[in-house]
C-alpha cells in the first residue's frame, strides 16, 4: 500500500505541475487575475505531494519492504538504519525522486517567500519551474519508477555498494542536489524575467538570495564530496577530474560567475543580458551534470545506472529546456534595454574579468569532460582526459582569477583611478613578494604552479582582509564580512592545494610485523595485523604506531570485506595534526608475512576543505546580510 | 550583427546536443578493443580443472585450427547466462577450450552438469595468473585464437545470442 500511495502522490504532483504551468501561461497571456492567484497555492500543494512520495520511499527503505523492486535491489535488513535511510537516494530512481522533490520544494519556497517581485514575473517564474518539473516527473513515472513492485518478493535484499556505506553518503548527495536543483530557481527567474520583459535591478535583487543559497550548498557538497573521495577511496588524492566531479564543478563555476554578475545587476543595473545568460547556463550545467551521471555516457567511478533509454530521455529534456531557454534568450534579450555603463577600471570592470575567467575555466572543464565523447563519436577512438590537461589549462587562469579577486574588492564602483588604487594594494603586493621570497628560500626547486599558488594565496589573504581596513567593524554590513571570509577561504584552500601538491611525501613498502619506517616527520612501526568484525563486514586491521618527538599515536588501517554484495573496501587510517595529515592504507599480503603499506604525509592538506567550509560560511553570512537588508527595505515600504 | 551573436549560445548548445546524441546512440562504440590482439598467447600449461577432462597448455592452440578460449568460473553468474550460447557455438562446429578462474574441481563438475559442457579441455587457473597475462579483467571473457596460437579477437563479458554469429565470423576469419 505504501508504494502505491507514493506512486499516486507522484502522479497527482505531476498533474498539479501541469496545472501550474497552464494556469500561469494562460493567466499571463489573458491577464486573468483569478488564474494568476491560483498559481502560488498549486505550487505549494505540488511540493507537499512530492515530499510525501519521497517520505514514503524512505519509509519503504527503513522497513526493508522487499516487495518493492528498488528496495530489493538496494537495501538489506542487516544494514545499519542510517544506511537504510540514505539508501533511499543511493540509487538511480531514488536520487531522481530526490531531484524532483527539491525542484518542487524550491518552487514552493519561491511561491511562499518571494514578496518583492512583480506579480507577472513571479508567475512566469513559477510556470517555468513547473515546466521543468513536468519533464522530470515524466522521466520518473515513465522511465525510472521508484515504486515498482517485485513479485515474488525475494527473501533478502541485495545490499548497497559498501563504498557508499559511509556517513558521508547520508549528507553529500542531498547537499549537492540542493545546490544543483536550487539553481533551477535562477533559471526559472531568468525565463520569467524574459517572458515578462522585466530584466533589471529589482529582478536581480530578488534572484540573488536564491543563487547564493544554491551556491552555498554546491560549495558544501563539492567540499564534502572531495573529502569523502579522499578518505574513502584510499587513493590519497582529493580531486581526480573525474567526469562526475567535473559535473558538480561546472555548475559551481557558472553559479560563482552568476553570483558576481547578479551583484553588478542589483547594485549598478549593468550586465543585464549577461546575467540572464549565466542564470540559464548555471542550471543547464546542473542538468548536463545529471545527464552525464545518469546516462552512463561517460565512464566514471560514480556511474551506476547505465541505461541508454534513460539517457535518451534526459537528453530530450535537456534539448527542450536548455534549447528553449536559449531560444527565448536570443529572441527576447535584444529587447532588454542596455543597463548602465561603467569604466574599465572599476569594481564592475574587475567583476567582468572575474566572469570571463570563470567562464573560460568552465569552458576548459566542459571541453575536457566531453572531449572523450567527441573523439569517440568522430573517430571511434577511446581516450580519457586527465589531470595534466586540466591543471595546465585551468591552473594559470585560476591564478589570474586570484589576482582579480585580490584587486576587485578594493576598487570603487563605476569608476576608479589607477593611482589611488596603487596605494590600496601596496601592502598586499608587498606581502605577495615576501611570500614568493620566503617560499623560494624554504622550498628550493618547488614547481612553478604550487609556488605561484602559495604566493598568490598569501597576497589574496592579505587583500581579502583589506576591505575591512579603516572601517568601523561593528557597522560593516554582514555581506561584506561574508565576502571577506569567502575570499579568505579561497586563499586558504589554494594554499592547501599548493602545499599538498608540492610537499606530499609518498611511501610504499612491503613490511613485516615489527618493521619500522620513516615518512615526513614521523617514524612508523608496523605492530600487528588482526582480523576484526563489524555489523555487516569482516576486516583485516593493521596497527601502526607513529611517533614524532614525544607525540605517539596509533593508526588502524583496514581492508573490509562486505558480504552483501561481496566487495572489498579500503579504510584508510588518517590522523590529522596541526601541520598536516598522516594517511596510511593497508594493502595485500604476499602470503609470506609481508603486507603492503602505503603511506602519505600531506602537509597542510586539511586547509583545502577548511577553505571550502570558509567559502560556504562566507556565502551564508552574505545571504543572511542580504536577507536582513531586504526585510528592512520591505518594512520601510510597508510603512511608507 | 548583434542579433546573430545572441543566437550563438543556442547554436553551440545544438552542436553539443548532436555529440551527445551520437554518443548515446552508439552502444557498440563502447567496446574496449584489446591490446592483446595480434599477439601470441603467453606460454602456459595448466592442470586439469576437473578429473574427467584434460588440462590446457598453450601448445594445444598450435594445431592449425582456430579455437575459442573461454575464461569462466563456476561462481560467476553471467557465465550461467552465456552457457546456452556456448553450447550453440559448439553445435555450430567451434572448438572451445576453457580456463577456470579460482575454482574447485567439484564446483566445476557441478556447474557443467547443470548448464552443459561445451568444452574440450579445461585448464585450472587458481591464482588468475593466466587471466592477467591474457589481459582479461573479468569473467566471462572469450578469445578467438588462430591455428598458430595468436589472439585474433577478444569478447569482454557474457556472450549474448546476438554475439554468436559475430564469434563464428571471427573464427572463420582466423582460418
Amino acid at each position: 500500500m505504501i508504494a502505491e500511495a507514493g506512486l499516486a502522490a507522484l502522479w497527482l504532483a505531476a498533474a498539479l505541475a501541469a496545472l501550474q504551468l497552464v494556469l500561469g501561461a494562460v493567466g499571463i497571456r489573458e491577464a486573468r487575475q483569478d488564474m494568476l492567484a491560483a498559481v502560488r497555492p498549486v505550487a505549494v500543494v505540488q511540493a507537499l505531494l512530492t515530499l510525501l512520495a519521497f517520505a514514503l520511499l524512505i519509509v519503504l527503505f527503513l522497513r526493508v519492504d522487499l516487495s518493492v523492486a528498488l528496495v530489493a535491489a538496494n537495501d538489506h535488513s542487516a544494514k545499519p538504519w542510517l544506511y537504510r535511510f540514505a539508501g533511499a537516494w543511493g540509487n538511480h530512481e531514488g536520487s531522481m525522486l530526490m531531484w524532483v522533490t527539491i525542484l518542487a520544494v524550491a518552487g514552493a519556497a519561491v511561491a511562499l517567500l518571494e514578496r518583492r517581485l512583480e506579480q507577472r514575473t513571479l508567475i512566469a517564474t513559477l510556470a517555468a519551474q513547473a515546466a521543468i518539473g513536468l519533464g522530470f516527473y515524466a522521466f520518473l513515472l515513465f522511465a525510472s519508477n521508484p515504486f515498482e513492485r517485485l513479485d515474488p518478493a525475494p527473501p533478502e535484499g541485495q545490499g548497497l555498494n559498501p563504498l557508499l556505506q559511509d556517513p558521508g553518503l547520508a549528507f553529500h548527495p542531498p547537499t549537492l542536489y540542493i545546490g544543483y536543483v536550487g539553481l533551477s530557481v535562477a533559471f526559472s527567474f531568468a525565463v520569467g524575467a524574459l517572458v515578462a520583459r522585466d530584466v533589471g535591478s529589482a529582478f536581480a535583487r530578488a534572484m540573488r538570495p536564491w543563487v547564493l543559497a544554491a551556491w552555498i550548498m554546491l560549495t558544501l557538497g563539492i567540499t564534502a564530496g572531495s573529502y569523502w573521495a579522499y578518505y574513502e577511496l584510499g587513493w590519497g588524492g582529493w580531486w581526480f577530474w573525474d567526469p562526475v566531479e567535473n559535473a558538480s564543478l561546472m555548475p559551481w563555476l557558472a553559479a560563482t560567475a552568476l553570483l558576481h554578475s547578479v551583484t553588478v545587476l542589483a547594485t549598478r543595473d549593468g550586465l543585464r543580458a549577461w546575467t540572464v545568460m549565466l542564470a540559464v547556463v548555471a542550471f543547464s550545467m546542473s542538468m548536463v551534470g545529471t545527464f552525464l551521471v545518469r546516462s552512463g555516457i561517460l565512464t566514471s567511478v560514480h556511474a551506476f545506472a547505465v541505461d541508454p533509454r534513460r539517457g535518451s530521455f534526459i537528453l530530450a529534456l535537456l534539448a527542450i529546456y536548455i534549447g528553449g531557454a536559449l531560444a527565448l534568450f536570443a529572441a527576447r534579450v535584444g529587447t532588454v534595454r542596455e543597463g548602465s555603463r561603467f569604466d574599465p577600471v572599476s569594481r564592475e570592470g574587475a567583476l567582468v574579468i572575474n566572469n570571463l575567467l570563470l567562464t573560460a575555466i568552465l569552458g576548459i572543464v566542459l571541453v575536457g569532460t566531453l572531449y572523450p565523447l567527441m573523439a569517440e563519436s568522430l573517430s571511434g577512438e577511446k581516450l580519457s582526459v586527465g589531470a595534466p590537461y586540466f591543471n595546465a589549462a585551468a591552473g594559470p587562469l585560476a591564478l589570474i582569477l586570484m589576482a582579480t579577486m585580490a584587486i576587485g574588492p578594493l576598487l570603487r564602483w563605476r569608476r576608479d583611478e589607477l593611482r589611488t588604487l596603487a596605494s590600496r594594494i601596496v601592502l598586499p603586493l608587498l606581502l605577495t613578494g615576501l611570500a614568493l621570497f620566503a617560499v623560494m628560500q624554504l622550498a628550493p626547486g618547488i614547481p612553478i604552479l604550487p609556488l605561484l599558488g602559495l604566493t598568490f594565496a598569501a597576497g589574496v589573504a592579505a587583500a581579502s582582509i583589506a576591505p575591512l581596513w579603516k572601517r568601523n567593524l561593528r557597522r560593516t554590513p554582514l555581506f561584506t564580512w561574508g565576502m571577506v571570509l569567502a575570499h579568505l577561504g579561497v586563499a586558504v584552500s589554494v594554499a592547501g592545494m599548493a602545499s599538498e601538491s608540492a610537499f606530499t611525501k609518498e611511501h610504499l613498502i612491503a613490511a613485516k610485523v615489527g618493521e619500522t619506517t620513516r615518512i615526513g616527520p614521523y617514524s612508523l612501526r608496523f605492530d600487528a595485523v588482526e582480523p576484526i568484525t563489524g555489523p555487516n563486514w569482516t576486516a583485516i586491521e593493521g596497527t601502526v604506531t607513529a611517533t614524532r618527538g614525544n607525540a605517539l599515536f596509533r593508526l588502524n588501517p583496514q581492508v573490509r570485506t562486505f558480504w552483501s554484495p561481496p566487495t572489498e573496501t579500503n579504510e584508510a587510517a588518517i590522523r590529522t595534526v596541526f601541520d598536516g595529515q598522516l594517511y596510511v592504507v593497508l594493502g595485500r599480503s604476499d602470503d609470506q608475512g609481508r603486507w603492503q603499506l602505503r603511506m602519505w604525509w600531506k602537509p597542510f592538506v586539511t586547509l583545502i576543505w577548511a577553505g571550502g567550509a570558509m567559502i560556504a560560511l562566507g556565502g551564508a553570512l552574505a545571504l543572511l546580510g542580504r536577507l536582513r537588508r531586504e526585510r528592512r527595505a520591505v518594512e520601510r515600504e510597508t510603512w511608507a | 550583427m548583434k542579433r546573430l551573436i545572441l543566437w550563438t549560445p543556442l547554436v553551440v548548445f545544438v552542436l553539443f546536443l548532436i555529440v551527445f546524441a551520437v554518443g548515446i546512440k552508439k552502444p557498440e562504440g563502447r567496446i574496449i578493443s584489446s591490446h592483446m590482439i595480434g599477439k601470441p598467447l603467453p606460454r602456459f600449461a595448466l592442470e586439469p580443472g576437473m578429473a574427467a577432462q584434460p588440462g590446457l597448455a598453450s601448445i594445444d592452440f598450435r594445431d592449425g585450427t582456430p579455437k575459442l578460449l573461454n575464461v569462466f568460473a563456476s561462481w560467476c553468474v553471467p557465465c550461467v547466462a552465456e552457457a546456452p550460447q556456448l553450447m550453440q557455438l559448439k553445435q555450430a562446429g567451434a572448438t572451445i577450450e576453457a580456463v577456470a578462474i579460482r575454482d574447485r574441481p567439484e564446483d566445476i563438475t557441478d556447474f557443467l552438469k547443470r548448464y552443459g559442457n561445451p568444452y574440450q579441455r579445461i585448464g585450472s587457473d587458481p591464482t588468475s595468473s593466466l587471466q592477467i597475462a591474457l589481459g582479461s579483467s573479468g569473467v566471462p571473457e572469450t578469445f578467438v585464437i588462430d591455428g598458430k596460437g595468436f589472439i585474433r579477437h577478444q569478447h569482454i563479458g557474457d556472450i549474448r545470442p546476438e554475439n554468436v554469429p559475430e564469434l563464428l565470423a571471427e573464427l572463420e576469419k582466423a582460418r
